[in-house]
């Protein structure tokens, strides 16, 4: 690891202050389960990490309930994943995102991952994390396209960028409408979650919108006012995995009518993916297991498989159904 | 002259029992020091640099400005310019320092330019490998004209990729001079009394003067007889810096150059008649381990088809050379005949346990041992109840199926000498220069001691781990507790003479009329009459009693050959391809079973071994860079606890199998998994997922080729 400075702010403010704008200069550090393994690889090498816990309120999960915001909840960016898992407030409103985050890795990491380092963690692509670059590119050329690309995008992969958004909660969060409160020198902006996310272009480029120094401080979520929010993750282990594809779905129903529908997908492309086909396709009509599987198909018609990872075309497409069937309340076929 | 043997049942105070580990609590707490964990006055961190390419010449190698660095004690080039290099992280440079950091300071600083040739370590086209190693094609019978005459016979291709060993404590050690040319090493090793030998040879020492030390040790699976280059570096750095040097491999390193077991693949024909008699085999097979060989598994395996034909062939890779992994080549053997087998069942419209029942005849010596085993496991798993034809046939997306393997092993005692002390307290001592890797050697030793002896288990104490003690043979092939059982029996049986020799005319009978039992030297007839361990030792005045004994030797205490049969029940998951293990069952024999706690543990681990290698594990390597992608445990997935499923065992004992002396039954149990949960899987979906591991890619990829993938929900 390379030697580096720490720093310990107490307000929001010094730590936008001691990050600075150089993203090769200083980092920002919250729970650091991503980060350690990240700098003792030099995957990232900063000369300084600002650690957060000190900065006050960016922990726990807050309801607010105004005369102009009905019941929103607005959770610290360094809450632990392992206290958003058993957060009742949260739990009562949306029991998909508790339990979602119940299933993170295992008990160490949750209890020190924060909400906001799950959703900013850097890629697992194992090019990226053996030191080949984000994009993993070698004399112009991918190494990606002609190498081992079994768990890598099959959506929003036409490059240079192949690796996947990891995030277990982005998907159900951005599906819940969330939206990010961001704090940096110019003050603090407010974003769709899904906004924050974008496909890099070039080596050197992140795969987030953080402006230089910003910091995410709060995840924004709405009141479910009667949605219905699931997720559906496909996992090799039982624990101490990421899912090889998730969907997360939320419906507005009228009656067995869905009036509106997100349908976002994890672990299929270098950003949580919005199925905007499977959202078109699912706006007023009746959900059933039909149409859920149509839902499957819409989402992954325009999936593109590399050389190795075909199988996860399926997998979307399944992960897609099952997640609206449990959104819907509706049993398994078969089951 | 003693006559050495194994006591009756009812003579048996301790051996048989179940008894935890007395390591357990130590290392629980944390209190067992590893090699890992030791930090001997003024150590100095060793670290090395290491090649990033598959194949490249060392073209020129700076090591300067890392001379140059304050607290950087010892720079060495272990390979210079002109060297080439033959795998990804091999080593370069080695350098120790005041820390680690310092340590990985100074190779960073250390400037090597590579002339990079292709490489080629494509484990799925090893067929386009520039150069292949044909073994001799080994033909028994007339396999030709029996497979033209067999009645049913299928044809299929088969694989599996390298998996690495992935210990716990990764390889490496300590080095410190204790003069000009005497050496302490704390080491990380299978082979305590081989290692200084090997050090000696490396270091131009004679190998008297080398003290290798392991206290404890955190698994090695058969990737660690060897004292490696890292191991000899690790002391040229120590003696280069005058100062103990520690070196241990990094995960990176661990998995990508510490060994793994060798991948295997093979095209197979097989033939029967149609009651399910085996009558024509052909195959050849094919295989990766590295620049070297890649092992020779015996295939067909245990069935020894009467009519026969097989080749293999190796086919070098620039990957580190494969090791011994657990059972080295009875896994693939296993997996490439029993996943053949289990095909042929499905042809032969057979269910599979009496296919195996049918066929024992060419089993060899272990038919009976089979066949009872066979029957307990069906018993455990509910077999003939539960079994269905491939493919189940109830309704749901999620599909259930049974499969079965049996497996052998030798594991006869090696070579060892164990010397027994009994001090002026009645405190009987073992040593012997084996080793614990976690097995229980420490505890079989000690309950192999005070049985003999009468004594219970606080009144004897093994001293092991170190190469000073009497030479013991390092722990591979499941040889260990054979040999240091068999070795402590004698030391033991010898000491009882020399004591009963001294005690006999203090109790007015002959030698042959004591035992010792029940903590007493006595007279069997009358078990009144008896001298205290203390009175007795107290005949030789002040001196402890000393006696030695050795394996191999007279007596039947240790033989060769196990067997052993698993049945597996998952299901699978025909949308995701997701395999789950609802259980497994292991029956085991191994002999006279010393501990049967930590017999029993043994199975427990070969099977959680065996199912991880078959659920998710692979030493994936880039055909792009050459390189190991799978460098830490997120990438290379070992399956956890919530993986396994419940886990039964059952050890054979009594007779039939306690006559046998004491087997080794460290590698057996690893062997079956694979085929028995691929053979589950097959009869779950009706289809036959040809390649380890069972990852959703695989179990979908095999549902695709057979156009039964459930792509829309059936209505």
């Amino acid at each position: 690891m390379q030697p580096f400075e720490l720093a310990s702010p107490k307000t929001r403010e010094q730590a936008v202050r001691l990050r600075g704008t150089d993203p090769a200069q200083a980092t920002f550090l919250a729970g650091g389960s991503d980060l350690l393994g990240l700098m003792k690889d030099r995957i990232e090498t900063p000369g300084r990490v600002v650690y957060l816990k000190g900065v006050g309120g960016l922990v726990g999960v807050r309801s607010e309930k105004t005369e102009k915001s009905g019941g929103r909840l607005r959770i610290g960016a360094l809450t632990t994943v392992d206290d958003l898992s058993a957060d009742a407030a949260l739990g009562f409103e949306y029991a998909a995102i508790t339990a979602a985050a119940g299933r993170v890795a295992g008990p160490q990491i949750r209890n020190v991952a924060t909400l906001g380092g799950n959703l900013l963690q850097r890629p697992r692509c194992w090019y990226f994390r053996n030191g080949f670059g984000l994009l993993a590119q070698r004399d112009g050329k991918s190494m990606v396209v002609d190498g081992d690309n079994r768990y890598h995008a099959i959506l929003g992969n036409e490059g240079p960028a192949y690796f996947v958004q990891p995030s277990t909660l982005a998907p159900l969060l951005i599906a819940a409408g969330a939206q990010v409160v961001l704090f940096g020198s110019q003050g603090e902006r407010w974003l769709d979650l899904e906004r924050l996310y974008r496909i890099p272009k070039a080596e050197g480029e992140r795969e987030h919108d953080l402006r230089p120094g910003e910091m995410l401080t709060e995840v924004v979520l709405p009141p479910a006012a009667g949605r219905k929010l699931a997720s559906y993750e496909v996992r090799q282990r039982q624990t101490l995995d990421w899912s090889l594809a998730t969907a997360a779905v939320s419906l507005e129903m009228d009656g067995a009518k869905v009036t509106r529908a997100r349908v976002i997908l994890g672990q299929v492309a270098p950003v949580p993916w919005v199925a905007t086909e499977a959202e078109e396709l699912l706006k007023g009509k009746t959900l059933d297991h039909d149409l859920a599987a149509k839902a499957g198909e819409a989402a992954v018609a325009k999936a593109k498989a590399l050389s190795q990872n075909k199988y996860k075309i399926q997998l979307a497409r399944v992960a897609v159904k099952r997640a609206l069937i449990a959104a819907a309340g509706l049993t398994e076929e078969g089951a | 002259m003693v006559d050495y043997f194994w006591p009756e049942a009812k003579d048996r105070h301790l051996i048989g029992q179940r008894i935890s580990r007395l390591d357990g609590p130590a290392k629980a707490s944390g209190r067992a020091k590893y090699t890992y964990d030791l930090l001997p006055q003024g150590m100095l961190w060793g670290k090395i640099l290491r090649c990033p390419h598959a194949h490249a010449k060392i073209k020129s190698l700076d090591v300067s400005a890392a001379e140059k660095m304050p607290g950087v004690k010892a720079v060495r080039v272990i390979q210079g310019p002109g060297t080439e290099i033959q795998w990804a992280l091999d080593e370069v440079v080695g350098v120790a320092a005041t820390s680690e950091a310092l340590a990985e300071e100074a190779l960073r600083a250390v400037k090597v330019e590579y002339e990079v040739l292709p490489h080629f370590v494509n484990e799925a086209n090893l067929e386009k490998a520039p150069k292949v190693d044909a073994g001799a094609e080994e033909v028994v019978g007339d396999p030709d004209a029996a497979m033209a005459a067999a009645e049913v016979k299928i044809k299929g291709t088969y694989g599996m990729p390298p998996v690495a060993h992935n210990c716990m404590e990764a390889h490496g050690q300590i080095c410190e001079w204790t003069g000009p040319d005497t050496l302490n090493a704390w080491c990380s090793t299978q082979a305590v009394a081989g290692l200084a030998g090997q050090f000696a040879e490396g270091l131009g020492i004679p190998a008297a003067n080398v003290h290798v030390v392991t206290d404890y040790m955190g698994g090695g699976y058969g990737s660690k007889f060897s004292v490696d280059r890292w191991g000899i570096e690790c002391a040229k750095l120590a003696k280069l810096a005058g100062a103990p040097v520690k070196l241990m491999l990094d995960r990176r390193a661990e998995i990508t150059v510490a060994g793994d077991r060798p991948s295997a693949y093979g095209e197979i024909e097989v033939g029967a008649k149609k009651d399910g008699t085996l009558v024509a085999w052909s195959s050849k097979s094919w295989a990766s381990g590295g620049p070297g060989g890649a092992g020779n598994p015996p295939i067909p395996y245990i069935f020894q088809v009467p009519n026969r034909r097989h080749k293999h062939s190796s086919v070098p890779t620039n990957r580190a050379s494969a090791r011994a992994w657990r059972a080295p080549n009875h896994p693939q053997g296993a997996f490439l005949t029993f996943s053949a087998l289990d095909d042929l069942a499905a042809a032969l419209g057979m269910n599979p346990l009496d296919f195996f029942i049918q066929n024992l005849s060419i089993t060899g010596q272990l038919e009976k041992v089979y066949r009872e085993e066979l029957q307990v496991a069906d018993d455990l798993m509910g077999w003939r109840q539960r079994w269905h034809p491939r493919g189940d046939s109830a309704k749901g997306l999620v599909k259930r199926g049974l499969g079965l393997s049996i497996h052998t092993w030798g594991g006869r005692g090696h070579r060892s000498n164990c010397e027994v002390t009994v001090h002026p307290d009645g405190i009987a001592e073992a040593k012997i220069a084996t080793q614990d890797l976690g097995t229980g050697t420490r505890t079989v030793i000690a309950i192999v001691l005070a049985d003999s002896l009468g004594l219970p288990l606080d009144g004897v104490k093994v001293s092991l781990g170190d190469s000073r003690y009497p030479a013991s043979g390092g722990s591979g092939g499941s040889t260990t507790v054979g040999g240091v059982s068999s070795s402590t029996r004698r030391a033991a049986q010898n000491l009882l003479a020399t004591l009963f020799e001294k005690a006999a005319p203090e109790l007015g009978v002959t030698a042959k009329d004591l035992e010792a039992a029940e903590g007493k030297i006595r007279v069997k007839s009358e078990p009144g009459k008896s001298l205290s361990w203390r009175q007795a030792l107290a005949l030789f005045g002040q001196t402890p009693v000393t006696a030695t004994g050795a394996n191999p030797g007279t007596g039947d205490l240790t033989s060769s050959g196990v067997g052993g049969v698993q049945m597996a029940d998952v299901s699978v998951d025909v949308e995701t391809g997701v395999v789950r293990v609802n259980k497994m069952v292991a029956v085991q024999d191994c002999g006279l079973i010393v501990d049967l706690k930590t017999a029993e543990s043994q199975v427990y681990g070969g099977m959680i071994m065996g199912i991880s290698a078959a659920l998710s594990e692979e030493k994936v390597l880039d055909p792009v860079t050459g390189q190991v992608l799978t460098t830490d445990f997120e990438a290379y997935k070992m399956a956890g606890i919530a993986d396994v499923g419940e886990l039964v065992v059952r050890m054979m004992t009594g007779p039939g199998y306690d006559e046998r002396g004491v087997i080794g039954v460290g590698e057996p149990p690893v062997v079956s998994p694979g085929p028995a949960m691929a053979n589950a899987v097959a009869n779950a979906i009706g289809v036959r997922v040809p390649f380890l591991p069972l990852s959703p890619r695989r179990v979908l990829d095999a549902l695709e080729a057979a156009g039964t993938a459930v792509k829309k929900e059936t209505v």
